[in-house]
């Protein structure tokens, strides 16, 4: 099932240091990117199928062009504030193959006609940006990065940027709102399809495991890299299992295997022998699904659309039998009210709101139509604000309501006040 | 009380200045530097920054206050951050808060003049579960004595 594309080197002693890295192929690539045209490398991106591994699966070429074709001074933000729960991926990559990362930012830069990058990294991730500052100086004191990118008479600087706790940052304006040295709140989108702006200027934001795809690609062709995947799905994804799980961790594979099947084989199949009871796919937001649902679920977009989820990042909270639904929904909704950024009042207050509610659930303080205004202030959450946490929200709660409402109605039951309703 | 930059965070920060299009950018870079050069951000270096930045002393007020890992008032040596979220909950992250109350006498939320207890969103170790972040240092896989011997060792 395992299909090392982007994690090839992890496994290999001191494989974040250049001396390794370049021994296993490291900046390859670069020699054959820089003697074509950007926009080849573009073309060659947008053939590949490569799809954001940040979440949200949009289209890497499509995106890249959005900034290239301004044809204006541009920058390239790498995403590597990593904070959506039961995602661990890209601290993999920092960790074990930063070398990668900067061979795909240098590929990048040349496609979008960039020359100055950063890499917005959760500030919590001290080791994981101390180790790629690391292997930035390297790259600096070999020539790789700089005035003169291997000779090739090309620019690429490369900074480091430390966000400071706020999940919010990982929404790619409100991302640049913090790197611009503003809160991180989210900026509204135009309609049409459009680049980030970063102090006005065409930006590009991409996640890091997205970046550090671009090597393969443009080294092997876009044609090797659908030969993994799915035809709308190509490739493949670090997923990851945590939670009631034998064998948790990062594991790569191509889009579209069974998500039974990995959970039973790679993930070695659910702790202490109990029954599986509910997985959240990927990420905390992405709606939960039923042991039934997981049995014919494969992970890749489409599949997971199917089933009434999402595969996001890919990340699964793998959940037993004697788990309390109940209790996990209250885990989530704490989690989602502390990070709500505060701008948009059905958020906000939404966040709070529903928190407050399902605290009241699960302390046996609550009325039977509770549930029925839950539903209805998802309603009121969901398409209303900036950005689409509290629509996120919205899903979560509709996930855990619509596939386990009994649990939440027994609770229910035993409150003193529902005898009064 | 007054505060300017270290010669060592002078000499960052004039590095970092040519990197970005704009000087504001340097916001939460600025903030790290004087957290780490006196442990929290004082007043006093807001209103520093603030002016070697061009950028007002609210706006730097508001972004301080709006990310969590800055603090306003000086911490306790050791601050050990429980990350509460959904994999370390399901993982037993409760029985490490217990561990650590156990050894240091201090719930979540609370602190004294060593240690400093809080529960915290999802620190991206979930795979690592349940873990905890002191000061810097990510400690994953923990168990109850696991826990138990690293705070006994810290208070030696």
């Amino acid at each position: 099932m395992i299909q090392k594309i982007v994690s090839k080197n992890f496994n290999i002693k001191d494989s974040h240091k250049l001396e390794v890295a370049k021994a296993n192929g490291a900046y390859e690539s670069i020699d054959k990117a820089f003697k074509l045209k950007p926009v080849d490398l573009e073309v060659e991106i947008s053939k590949s199928g490569l799809r954001g591994k940040g979440g949200g699966g949009a289209s890497a070429g499509a995106k890249w062009c959005l900034v290239s074709v301004t044809n204006e001074k541009s920058y390239l933000v790498v995403n590597a504030d990593e904070s959506e729960p039961g995602t661990f991926k890209d601290r993999q990559i920092l960790e074990h193959d930063p070398h990668l990362l900067i061979e795909g930012i240098i590929l990048t830069c040349y496609a979008i006609h960039a020359h100055d990058a950063y890499i917005y990294i959760r500030g919590e991730y001290v080791a994981f940006a101390k180790r790629l500052e690391e292997a930035i100086a390297e790259a600096y004191k070999d020539g790789i990065i700089g005035q003169n990118v291997k000779d090739f008479g090309y620019r690429v600087d490369i900074t480091v940027h430390r966000g400071a706790g706020a999940y919010i940052c990982g929404e790619k304006s409100a991302l640049i709102e913090s790197l611009e040295g503003n809160r991180g709140h989210p900026r509204l989108k135009p309609h049409e399809p459009s680049p980030e702006y970063f102090f006005g200027k065409p930006t590009l934001v991409n996640n890091v495991e997205t970046i550090a795809t671009v090597p393969f690609i443009i080294k092997e062709g876009a044609d090797a890299y659908r030969a993994f995947g799915t035809e709308k799905s190509p490739g493949t994804l670090l997923f990851g299992l945590s939670g009631h799980i034998n064998n948790p961790g990062i594991y790569e594979m191509a889009f579209g295997e069974s998500m039974q099947a990995f959970i039973d084989t790679v993930g070695g199949g659910v702790k202490n022998g109990k029954k599986l009871k509910a997985v959240i796919p990927g990420g905390a937001s992405t709606p939960v699904l039923t042991a039934k649902e997981v049995e014919t679920a494969r992970l890749d977009y489409e599949s997971m659309r199917e089933v009434g989820s999402a595969l996001g990042t890919g990340g699964m909270i793998v959940m037993d039998e004697d788990t309390c639904m109940v209790s996990a929904l209250k885990n989530l909704l704490s989690f989602y009210h502390h990070e709500s950024c505060g701008q948009c009042t059905p958020c906000r207050e939404g966040t709070a709101w529903v928190d407050g509610i399902v605290e009241n659930i699960l302390s046996h303080h609550s009325k039977l139509d509770d549930i029925d205004l839950l539903s209805d202030i998802s309603k009121t959450m969901n398409g209303k604000t900036i950005c689409v946490f509290a629509p996120a929200v919205a899903m979560v709660i509709d996930g855990f309501i619509s596939r386990f409402k009994e649990e939440f109605e027994a609770y229910i039951l035993q409150s003193k006040e529902s005898v009064n309703v | 009380m007054s505060f300017s930059f270290s010669a060592h965070n002078e000499a960052k920060f004039a590095a970092l200045l040519p990197r970005y299009p704009h000087p504001k950018s340097l916001v939460l870079p600025c903030l790290w530097m004087a957290q780490y050069q006196e442990g929290y951000i004082s007043q006093e270096a807001m209103a520093y920054i603030a002016h070697k930045l061009d950028v007002p002393m609210a706006h730097l007020y508001g972004v301080a206050t709006f990310y969590t890992m800055f603090h306003l008032e000086p911490i306790a040596k050791y601050h050990i951050q429980v990350c509460k979220t959904l994999s370390c909950e399901l993982c037993g992250k409760d029985d490490i808060l217990k561990a650590i109350e156990e050894e240091t006498g201090l719930k979540a939320g609370e602190s004294n003049a060593l240690f400093k207890v809080s529960q915290v969103e999802c620190l991206g170790a979930c795979g690592g579960a349940p873990m905890l972040q002191l000061n810097e240092e990510y400690h994953e896989n923990l168990s109850v004595q696991s826990t138990k011997a690293l705070l006994q060792g810290l208070k030696s």
